[in-house]
Parts: structure tokens; C-alpha cells; sequence
């Protein structure tokens, strides 16, 4: 059962590379959601203290 | 017909659309990985000549074709937006570049794994199979810097887009750069005369890997593009209603 793993002798260089891959599909699917939900953020936060300036009497461009 | 494509380029269409996409592409892309993963590994027989360093093929060969694909899409973006000035086709391209780069250093990364045991050394300066992809790599890296250095979007649209345009040339090189030159890399498997090099039981995998790989990297492709879009059109009515209901 074990030799399967093994790889003949280049289970560290087979297993490394697709460890990478592994690695690499995550990175890509984390990244793109944290720049989504910060764009997200960084367009409420806008909206909202315009909002809030415009409560007050002031009118902001931004 | 016209209709229809009128309809998917405008913003608030596609952002609503490209959300409904993503799970599907995620779930075929993702399973057929898998099954790539686990007969590549474990039920192709080993290579006569390589032995069971060969497996690596299944990581490295996804990763080089879509470094070459994304850069493709993005090259074909960049001409339609400069031609047609189309906003959403350098959203398109815009979206691409990072995971360009990504899946091109993998490519350079498990290709160097594989040459370690295969041809004795991590990597070969001056061989053009790789110099070529190690190019493509800093290419990714301009365009990026390129944009993130101009502020105003539409310069940088146009800017990034001459430059993707320009560099464009070396996707060719790297696809003949084996036959062309004499290169430590070996030569085309798939896309060559007399059909695939390659025995069924080793190609199945190798071809649910890269469609996997590809609908995988369609639907981070998608869920970059509706970032851009975001942002593009943070100032407009249908983008301030949309934070507004879900933040509320």
C-alpha cells in the first residue's frame, strides 16, 4: 500500500509539485475573495460618510 | 443575438450573471481535478523512461497551457477594448493578469521539480522553452505595475493594453521554442502531427486536468472580472444600491 506513495524514488519532487499546485488554487481563490470584499467595504464606508456629511448640511464630491 | 450580447456587456447584467456562474464552474472544474489528481497519481502506468517522475506532467502541463491561455484572453481584450473601446474588455484583461502570473509561475516552478531528476538541474539559463516562459512571467509583473502606477483607469487601460499587445509576440515563441531551437525540454505531447504522444490510460487524466484547470481558472476569472467592474463603476447608481441593500 505504501509503495504507491512512494513514487519509485521521486516521491519528493512528485508530491512537492503537486503540494505546490494544491497551494497555488488556494492562493488564487483567497486572494480574489478578500479583494472583493475589500472593494466592498471600501465603497460602503464611502457611501455612508456621505451620507452622513449630507445629513449634516454638507455636500461632498467624491 | 445582438441583444443578448448588448445585455451581457452592460455592468449590472454581468455582475449579476457572472455571480450565478461561478459555483458551476468551481464544481465540474473541481471534480475533474480530482479525477485528474487521483488517476494521474495513482492508475496511469509509470512512463518507461522517466518511472513515476513523469506524474509531475499532470501538475506542470495545466499550469503552463493556462499561463499561455490567460495571457491569450488578455491579449484579445486589450485589442477589442482598444478597438471597439469596450470598458468591460479591459475589465477582462485587467482580471487576468494576476492569475497569469500565478499559474505562470507554477508552470516555471514544477517544471524546474521535473528537470531536477530528469535533466540534473533546477533550472538552465539561456534554454528558450524556459527563458521564454520566465519572460512571460515578468511581462505579468510590467502590465500589473504598469497599471497600478497610473491612477486614472481608462490611461491605464490603454497603456497596459499596448503593452500586453507589444509582448504578445512571445506566445508563439514559447509554444515552437522546442522545435525552433534545441532545448532540454522535451517536445509536444498533445498538439502535434499524428495526434497525441501518449498512452489513453496517462492522456484521460492529463485532459481532465486542463479542462478542469480551465474551468477552475474561468470561474476566478469571473469573480475577478465582477471586482473590476465594482470598482469601474463605483460612482454609479445600480453599484450604490447594491452596497446599500446588502450592508444594510
Amino acid at each position: 500500500m505504501m509503495e504507491i506513495f512512494a513514487m519509485g524514488k521521486y516521491g519528493a519532487y512528485v508530491w512537492s509539485s503537486f503540494a505546490l499546485m494544491f497551494m497555488v488554487m488556494i492562493a488564487c481563490v483567497v486572494q480574489a475573495r478578500s479583494r472583493h470584499r475589500k472593494m466592498f467595504r471600501q465603497i460602503e464606508s464611502r457611501l455612508k460618510s456621505q451620507a452622513l456629511s449630507e445629513k449634516n448640511g454638507h455636500r461632498s464630491e467624491n | 443575438m445582438w441583444k443578448f450580447l448588448h445585455k451581457l456587456a452592460s455592468p449590472p447584467h454581468f455582475y449579476a450573471l457572472a455571480a450565478k456562474m461561478i459555483p458551476w464552474f468551481n464544481i465540474s472544474g473541481l471534480l475533474l481535478i480530482a479525477y485528474g489528481t487521483v488517476a494521474g497519481l495513482f492508475f496511469a502506468p509509470a512512463d518507461y523512461q522517466q518511472g513515476d517522475a513523469f506524474r509531475i506532467i499532470y501538475a506542470h502541463v495545466p499550469a503552463a497551457y493556462l499561463s499561455m491561455m490567460a495571457y491569450s484572453i488578455m491579449a484579445i481584450s486589450a485589442g477589442i477594448g482598444l478597438i471597439w473601446r469596450m470598458k468591460l474588455a479591459h475589465a477582462v484583461a485587467a482580471a487576468a493578469a494576476p492569475l497569469g502570473a500565478w499559474f505562470t509561475f507554477l508552470a516555471l516552478a514544477t517544471g524546474s521539480i521535473w528537470g531536477r531528476p530528469m535533466w540534473g538541474t533546477w533550472w538552465e539559463w539561456g534554454d528558450p522553452r524556459l527563458t521564454s516562459e520566465l519572460i512571460m512571467l515578468f511581462l505579468y509583473f510590467g502590465y500589473m505595475s504598469l497599471r497600478a502606477a497610473i491612477d486614472e483607469t481608462s490611461k491605464a487601460d490603454k497603456a497596459s493594453a499596448v503593452l500586453i499587445l507589444v509582448g504578445a509576440v512571445n506566445v508563439p515563441i514559447i509554444h515552437f521554442s522546442v522545435e525552433w531551437w534545441s532545448s532540454l525540454h522535451q517536445g509536444p505531447t498533445l498538439i502535434k502531427e499524428g495526434g497525441p504522444a501518449i498512452e489513453t490510460a496517462m492522456l484521460y487524466p492529463l485532459l481532465a486536468m486542463i479542462l478542469g484547470f480551465s474551468l477552475f481558472f474561468g470561474a476566478l476569472l469571473l469573480a475577478r472580472v465582477r471586482t473590476e467592474v465594482l470598482h469601474r463603476e463605483r460612482r454609479s447608481r445600480w453599484v450604490r444600491n447594491l452596497v446599500l441593500t446588502e450592508s444594510a
